[in-house]
């Protein structure tokens, strides 16, 4: 009965989708560390990505309702800042999803690393024609987790979620 | 410990709220002062840029103004602590503070405190109090994409043209002074190395100068001297600039109090 539930709170999950990045979930996207049930309980624990994501509290918002619609009678949050949410949490299908919605996927994390000033930029490949001709043209987008490319061959602009 | 009478944190175990105050006022006050960029960037890449990195400090402040609140234990959410506050409660160092000036200056005085608190932070995220050191960890981790970011505008301003070079030299040599405060030590800090908690702050000038040098360096750009400026910002004695930016900040939730959306 447990397992039951606890799968049917990871289901209704899958179906709670970040508001910038609409094709994938929380649970996708590494948000949600944890599913506990205890009777028509449930407790989420949820890790947040950037410090200052304002998607943040409309995804803890929209956890809520859609677990309280999917029969839960009582939903409690928690959040847990360790380990820190890092892109490398996010599976191959997510990244797939990512570039097939328009959104070139992270590479993986150097680790602890300062970025090297003038180094080059890994070069991301554009997800609309695979072009490598590609230049970035802005470190930071409309939102904190993406990067703002160009693609010198189809000459569309692309955003690309930063390795973090 | 000075006593000033509105901040109500007295008596025993103060010394961590206190500490996580200066952090969490540097990233609010420094937050509120890259917002003011929002709508008159030079370029709308950098208006986008100084906007996602305001957003980051003002999360980062949140982080640690939340963790203030609940050890102080008085009831005083991130909120209350950014809104409800007055001048002499606020625990930035005044390098925070200090008017937006010209996009040199913002990139300058973002660089010198980028390059800061990525090595305060790189050593805070091993604290002994566990919390501290997962939101010093997080933090490090956005603040290494600040570097870059800041670091690379000052070369391009200070190995520019003419008028670049003269604004980022005017800019350096008007923040350099203020770099000393954020190197400043009190008992608050001795309490919290004592036990493990924070670092000590004087090892970590030596590779903050090497690195900042490296860049400045590179940027052309010429290493001030003279004496450092302590106006007693992490004991609430701010400039004359304070007070005008937090009456902008804290007007409206000011004038409702309560208010919700």
């Amino acid at each position: 009965m447990r397992e039951n539930s606890q799968a049917r709170a990871l289901g209704i999950l899958d179906t709670v989708k970040d508001p910038e990045v609409p094709v994938l979930s929380v649970v996708e996207l590494g948000v949600v560390r944890r599913v506990e049930v205890s009777g028509t309980e449930v407790t989420v624990t949820i890790t947040p990505t950037y410090s200052g994501c304002p998607a943040l509290h409309a995804m803890e918002q929209d956890i809520e309702s859609a677990l309280l619609a999917g029969g839960f009678e009582r939903v409690i949050l928690k959040t847990e800042y360790a380990p820190a949410w890092t892109t490398d949490w996010m599976s191959e299908p997510a990244r797939e999803k990512l570039r097939a919605y328009g959104i070139a996927p992270p590479g993986h994390v150097a680790i602890d690393q300062l970025i090297p000033l003038g180094a080059t930029v890994r070069t991301v490949s554009c997800p609309f024609c695979g072009s490598a001709n590609t230049t970035l043209e802005s470190e930071f987008g409309p939102t904190s987790c993406k990067s703002l490319h160009i693609c010198h061959a189809c000459r569309q602009p692309f955003e690309h979620f930063k390795a973090f | 410990m000075s006593q000033d009478s509105g901040s109500r944190i007295e008596g025993r175990g103060t010394a961590l709220p206190e500490y996580l105050l200066r952090l969490g006022d540097d990233r609010l006050v420094l937050g509120h002062r890259l917002s003011e960029w929002c709508g008159h960037g030079p370029v709308l890449e950098e208006d986008i840029a100084t906007a996602n990195i305001a957003l980051d400090l003002l999360g980062q402040a949140t982080m640690f103004l939340r963790m203030a609140g609940q050890i102080e234990g008085q009831g005083r959410d991130e909120d209350a602590l950014a809104y409800w506050r007055d001048e002499n409660q606020f625990r930035n160092a005044s390098i925070a503070e200090l008017p937006r000036g010209d996009f040199g200056f913002t990139i300058l005085r973002q660089f010198l405190f980028s390059a800061w608190a990525f090595h305060h932070l790189g050593t805070l995220a091993t604290s002994a109090n566990a919390e501290l050191g997962a939101v010093a960890a997080k933090a490090l981790k956005e603040t290494r994409y600040h570097v870059r970011h800041s670091s690379e505008w000052v070369l391009r301003l200070g190995d520019g043209t003419a008028e670049s070079h003269r604004r980022a030299q005017a800019a350096l040599d008007e923040l350099w002074p203020w770099t000393g405060e954020l190197f400043w030590q009190d008992e608050v800090d001795a309490e919290l190395r004592t036990a493990g908690v924070v670092p000590d702050l004087e090892p970590l000038r030596a590779p903050w100068e090497a690195m900042v040098g490296d860049v400045l360096a590179r940027a052309t750009l010429t290493l001030p001297a003279g004496p450092m400026r302590m106006s007693g910002g992490r004991r609430g004695r701010h400039t004359e600039h304070l007070g005008h930016m937090l009456a902008e900040m804290q007007i409206v939730a000011r004038s409702h109090p309560g208010a919700k959306w």
